[in-house]
């Protein structure tokens, strides 16, 4: 026998995700792998249809892969009346459903869920939406079930989700609707009005006939007015809201432009001589609502994506009746119904443990990264995930009445409370509102004095129009939605720009709140010491990996590079809420015995009992045995992230004071702070969810407040901050929360957006500087009463294509950085479970 | 030129029938979705 080495082979990767499949996995002479069986289940039904050609345009479209992630639930509550109801919609004798979907990353799974027709028999048609995330469906009830397409999606990797607000969703398909009839008309009223500017403007050098004249005045007007009363409406009616409530707004100074343009050109029409404003007026309108459209869209974007990652919190849950356990909506449960919970679900309400032994993984509520062990008796919070083997529990509180519900309660009232943002346009939207009537009253008053009245109107009439801001209203939206795009490109994604000026520190004042777990460390057991033999490494890795565990996964990846033990055969029983027990044969050597795992469980079997156990309290211990004797000490725990330190110090010398907020003991956050140059007094540890908020509550009545974390834990103390920035991996709860959301977490991205928020505003400015150059000639030229009108034909459309060039032309966003994740991809926080792991596992070696 | 009196009007006519198109097809939802018809059309032949 001899064994190759893995190394020297190259690595065996999966049919259906091309990742490379796990050694014990491997087999030999087969045509195809698999690292998984939602793998292996997945590629059986694409083969079994004939769809295999999938797997060639997804090669082509060069995309990381990933395994497939299937939850393997059985979907019955897709069926249940209830959710019929809520959910579907009959359309002939056909019924529809909107479901979200997880994983959908490129052409090859559009054509691959569109094509569920010919992999389901009763599926009529399967539509994708790629950029919601969301499938729609006609099938006919006749011949099958939502769950039985909800299954078959499961099991091609892609989990569905009920759409939670589908109605909230369908009204903004309609606004968006008819905002497009609007562009449609402001476009064609705009190119048609410019037209006939363009024969008047020429006629205005040449001789024109009269009657040819008015034909074109009258017929600008007539298209003039349908823009203003049509497509401008918008306008007036926001103006008309900003005078009600007594706020700023840019659309209050573009609506006296167009009013007094409106009015004094129809004057002129009907009298039949003067300028008539309407071209420069339809253009403006035209390009305003294209920078509201791309604005608008670009939060839609972001709206959808938060919904996405909020479908998938559990809606479901398993109830247990008569020995059967059923799946329900989860609304359906109440007090004292039993419930099952996989390995891999959350739990779905608060409850009682009353049989089975796992571990829960909380960090959603209190942020411990740390999986805590549970057995019968003990109370389970909803929200929390089960992590290693079924649980049974009984339901004490459900809904809003749960730790996480009241938690949800709070972060909705912090949001409401929290002050409004003074949008930077409006700020300045109110300086220019006087400064234009003020000189358009000046303009009034002296051309009074120099000439007669109907002259100094028409003059400061042309003021207002030619000065209006059009460049605010532009310019201002394009610079941020560029930066909000390019953003998404590298990860980010940002609710609205408005954010974005509060990350520059222009005072260098302002303060910055860091997340320990999941922000600056990777929120994931790794191992951090190993004290032992070098020859154990391989044969823990090798029994570790028919384990789950979250310790086991961390042992595995720690020491997979180790040479392959040269093994004929490897023993492993698992000791739930325990460790391993390992027998493992090696080549013409005496079988080794080997327990690992907690002190207790390796104590136990030890010959003699352990001497001096002093394990760091910051870490997780795990020990090995080897034959009843102590060999190997591990320390497990949660490694700081590679660029966590630099990003602090840059972080701190644009001048933010960076703190640490976390629920972790003080004395392991004190050392973290250490370890990143943090004086001890900017490390809080110990912190309940209600502290945190308390503390970023505090900090910002006296400055810009930025917080950055994850987990439903810190998402009322980033709805309370100036700026909430949520991070990857975390809780799908905090996007609610928060402005930004960093897909990947990792602080270097938070220092990019710093620059790119500071390149973004200078853009802004640079744009204002422009446009305030063009307005005051246009300015001056009105109020000395030469605002001839080809001035004014060249200067306006001259001045927004300049303006928008600027916008487009610098970067706002650093191109360097690699786009890790495609931006549309939802992320999904937990894997579904590979059901490998069996209590008992002989695995025959290669040999 | 007097025909300019006939031919503006007509040429204004034709372009509020564009328009009115293209308000149709937006009410009847086919802007909605701009991404993935053009994933769709590179994958229309694997069959």
């Amino acid at each position: 026998m001899t064994p190759a080495s893995p190394r020297h082979t190259p690595p065996v990767t999966c049919t259906h995700c091309a990742l490379p499949v796990p050694a014990g996995l491997v087999q030999h002479g087969a045509d195809t792998q698999f690292c998984c069986n939602a793998c292996a289940t997945a590629y059986a039904l694409i083969h079994s249809c004939g769809l295999d050609a999938y797997y060639r345009l997804r090669d082509s479209a060069n995309i990381s892969p990933s395994p497939a992630k299937t939850t393997g639930k059985k979907f019955t509550d897709f069926d249940d009346p209830t959710f019929t109801k809520l959910y579907t919609k009959p359309l002939a004798q056909y019924r529809t459903a909107r479901l979200m979907l997880e994983n959908l990353h490129c052409a090859a799974c559009v054509w691959l869920i569109e094509k569920l027709p010919t992999i389901l028999p009763g599926v009529i048609e399967s539509r994708i939406d790629f950029r919601r995330g969301t499938v729609d469906l006609t099938w006919d009830p006749t011949a099958t079930h939502l769950s039985r397409i909800a299954q078959a999606l499961d099991s091609l990797g892609y989990p569905p989700h009920p759409s939670k607000d589908g109605q909230a969703q369908s009204l903004r398909t309609a606004e968006d609707r008819r905002f497009m009839q609007r562009l449609a008309i402001a476009g064609a009223c705009a190119g048609n009005v410019m037209l006939l500017a363009f024969g008047l403007y020429a006629g205005a050098f040449d001789t024109m006939q009269h009657a040819f004249e008015q034909l074109f005045r009258w017929l600008s007007l007539i298209i003039g007015l349908i823009s203003l009363l049509g497509p401008g409406m918008l306008f007036f009616r926001n103006a008309w809201a900003a005078i009600r409530t007594r706020t700023p707004h840019l659309d209050l100074p573009i609506s006296i432009a167009l009013f007094t343009g409106g009015v004094f050109g129809t004057i002129n029409v009907v009298r039949g001589q003067g300028e008539i404003y309407f071209d420069a007026l339809t253009v403006l309108v035209f390009l305003l609502l294209v920078g509201r459209f791309i604005q608008q869209r670009q939060q839609r974007w972001a709206v959808d994506a938060i919904e996405l990652l909020f479908s998938l919190t559990p809606t479901s849950a398993r109830r247990i009746k008569a020995g059967q356990s059923t799946e329900v909506p989860i609304a359906s449960l109440i007090r004292g119904d039993l419930v099952e919970v996989l390995a891999g679900d959350s739990i779905p309400a608060d409850g009682v443990v009353i049989a089975g032994s796992s571990h829960i993984d909380q960090s959603l509520l209190s942020g411990e990264s740390r999986p805590v062990p549970i057995h019968q008796g003990d109370p389970v919070p909803a929200g929390a995930v089960n992590t290693s083997a079924t649980l049974t529990v009984r339901v004490e509180t459900t809904g809003e009445n749960t730790r996480v519900g009241r938690l949800m309660k709070a972060i909705a009232d912090a949001a409401s409370r929290k002050p409004p943002l003074v949008r930077f346009a409006d700020r300045i939207s109110g300086i220019f509102v006087w400064a234009m009537l003020g000189l358009s009253a000046f303009t009034f008053v002296l051309w009074t004095i120099l000439s007669d009245i109907p002259t100094a109107l028409s003059h400061a009439s042309a003021l207002l129009i030619v000065t209006c801001p059009c460049a605010l209203g532009l310019a201002t939206p394009l610079v941020f939605t560029i930066a909000i795009g390019r953003a998404a490109r590298h990860g980010v994604l940002i609710k609205g720009g408005d954010a974005l000026q509060d990350l520059v520190n222009k005072d260098r004042k302002g303060r910055l709140f860091l997340d320990k777990t999941g922000t600056i460390t990777h929120a994931r057991m790794s191992v951090v010491s190993y004290h032992g033999p070098d020859y154990l490494k391989p044969l823990i890795a090798a029994a570790e990996r028919h384990s789950n565990h979250p310790i086991a996964k961390a042992l595995v990846a720690a020491f997979a590079d180790s040479p392959e033990p040269d093994l004929e055969r490897l023993v492993v029983h698992q000791v739930t809420g325990g460790g391993l027990e390992v027998t493992a044969f090696e080549i013409n050597r005496e079988p080794l015995h080997l327990r690992i795992g907690s002190p207790a469980f390796v104590g136990e079997g030890l010959h003699q009992p352990l001497q001096g156990a002093d394990f760091d309290a910051s870490l997780t211990p795990v020990l090995v045995s080897v034959n009843g004797e102590h060999a190997a000490t591990i320390g497990l725990g949660d490694a700081i992230r590679a660029d966590s330190a630099d990003s602090i110090r840059t972080l701190r010398s644009q001048g933010w004071d960076v703190q640490i907020l976390s629920g972790d003991d003080p004395a392991v956050v004190r050392s973290v702070g250490r370890t990143l140059g943090l004086p001890d007094h900017a490390c809080h540890g110990g912190l309940a969810p209600e502290d945190k908020l308390a503390i970023v509550r505090a900090s910002t009545l006296e400055t810009t407040t930025i917080m950055v974390g994850d987990g439903v834990n810190d998402a009322a103390a980033l709805s309370a901050t100036t700026v909430g920035i949520a991070v990857a991996g975390g809780a799908e709860a905090s996007l609610a929360a928060a402005d930004m959301y960093l897909q990947r977490p990792s602080l270097s991205l938070l220092v990019d957006l710093t620059h790119a928020a500071r390149r973004t505003i200078r853009t802004i400015h640079w744009c204002l500087c422009t446009s305030v150059f063009y307005n005051a000639i246009a300015g001056a030229c009105a109020i000395a009463g030469v605002i001839h009108p080809i001035i004014a034909a060249f200067i306006m459309p001259v001045s927004s294509l300049t303006v928008l060039t600027i916008a487009y032309r610098r970067s706002t966003f650093p191109i360097r950085l690699p786009a890790a994740t495609p931006a549309h991809a939802p992320v999904s926080t937990r894997r579904a479970p590979c059901d490998l792991a069996s209590n008992h596992a002989t695995v025959p070696l290669p040999a | 030129m007097s025909v300019l009196f006939i031919v503006l009007p007509l040429a204004l006519i034709i372009a509020g029938v564009g328009v009115w198109a293209c308000m149709a097809s937006a009410r009847r939802g086919q802007f909605d979705d701009l991404d993935t018809p053009p994933l769709r059309i590179l994958t229309d032949d694997a069959e």
